[in-house]
């Protein structure tokens, strides 16, 4: 088989209406299991928290999800920019979007979070902050990709926004380490015994992946939007091949 | 399982309640967004499918 035949829109435009549904019943399925989890098996209380930590399935979800697809979109633009592969640059337009969506949630979550916790919805604390400058370089980059009308210069415009930004991800993740923040440190981390009881764990673990699968669907959606909209002169659009 | 107290969580319904239904928002309105925008490019190919 010649995965390099999907680089292409008109191959990877039928494939990737196939793949749709294989993410998104499967999304579905686990947001239902994950809410289960998260708040009729999981305890009411964790530790000394009250059951105001019941925020924290939805918001570690959306934080990690906020950063891999920035890493991904950095990835794909890159990748489109390096090798002047139009599929790969849609791609990058495709997930911003989503991230960004993720990125605004994972804020706004940690400010329900903050406020009965901290006494605060907002702090200029280290993560607080890097996570803002996160959405910050989401809207960037869509506002630049929008302001620019030839699609090849705004894709390459975009991506040296996406890997100079890039380098906030790892500022990010390490902030609760480098700098004494209010936010807490981190509570599960590889290679290490989470310090979370396993109900828990599982709950924040299904959310999570029912937040891949969910990304992976809308992304595909998106794309082949994306495609159709930029290739709508190309023969095969017009002779109905999408 | 008391549901008046499940929904009051301990005090902190709102702070719970208005994260799940920010992340419900903010999903359900990408995918309406999405769909209509499909609606939308799907009149350049000619294959309605």
């Amino acid at each position: 088989m010649n995965w390099y035949k999907y680089a292409s829109p008109p191959a990877f435009y039928p494939l990737a209406g196939k793949m749709i549904p294989w993410f998104a019943i499967p999304a579905a399925i686990l947001f239902v299991v994950a809410f289960y989890f998260g708040f009729f098996v999981a305890p009411s209380r964790a530790g000394d928290q009250n059951q105001v930590y019941h925020i924290i399935f939805i918001h570690v979800a959306a934080a990690w999800m906020g950063m891999f697809l920035y890493v991904l979109m950095a990835i794909y633009a890159g990748i489109g920019w390096a090798f002047n592969a139009r599929l790969a640059s849609m791609m990058a337009t495709s997930l911003s979007i989503t991230g960004a969506m993720f990125t605004f949630l994972s804020l706004v979550t940690g400010s329900f979070w903050g406020k009965p916790t901290w006494g605060t919805w907002w702090a200029w604390d280290a993560r607080i902050t890097s996570t803002l400058i996160l959405l910050f370089l989401y809207i960037g980059f869509i506002s630049l990709q929008s302001a620019i009308d030839d699609p090849r210069r705004a894709d390459r415009a975009g991506a040296v926004l996406a890997l100079v930004g890039v380098i906030n991800v790892p500022i990010i993740y390490f902030s609760v380490q480098w700098w004494n923040t209010l936010h807490q440190g981190a509570t599960i981390r590889l290679l290490e015994k989470p310090k979370m009881t396993s109900p828990m764990l599982l709950a924040m673990l299904v959310m999570l992946a029912a937040c891949w699968l969910y990304s992976i669907a809308v992304v595909l959606i998106r794309l082949r939007c994306i495609i159709l909209e930029r290739e709508q002169n190309a023969a095969w659009v017009a002779e109905g091949a999408a | 399982m008391n549901w008046s107290e499940f929904f009051s969580m301990g005090g902190y319904g709102l702070y719970v309640w208005g994260s799940y239904f920010t992340a419900l928002v903010l999903m359900g309105g990408e995918v309406v967004l999405l769909m209509r925008r499909r609606k939308s490019c799907k009149r350049f190919s000619r294959n309605q499918k």
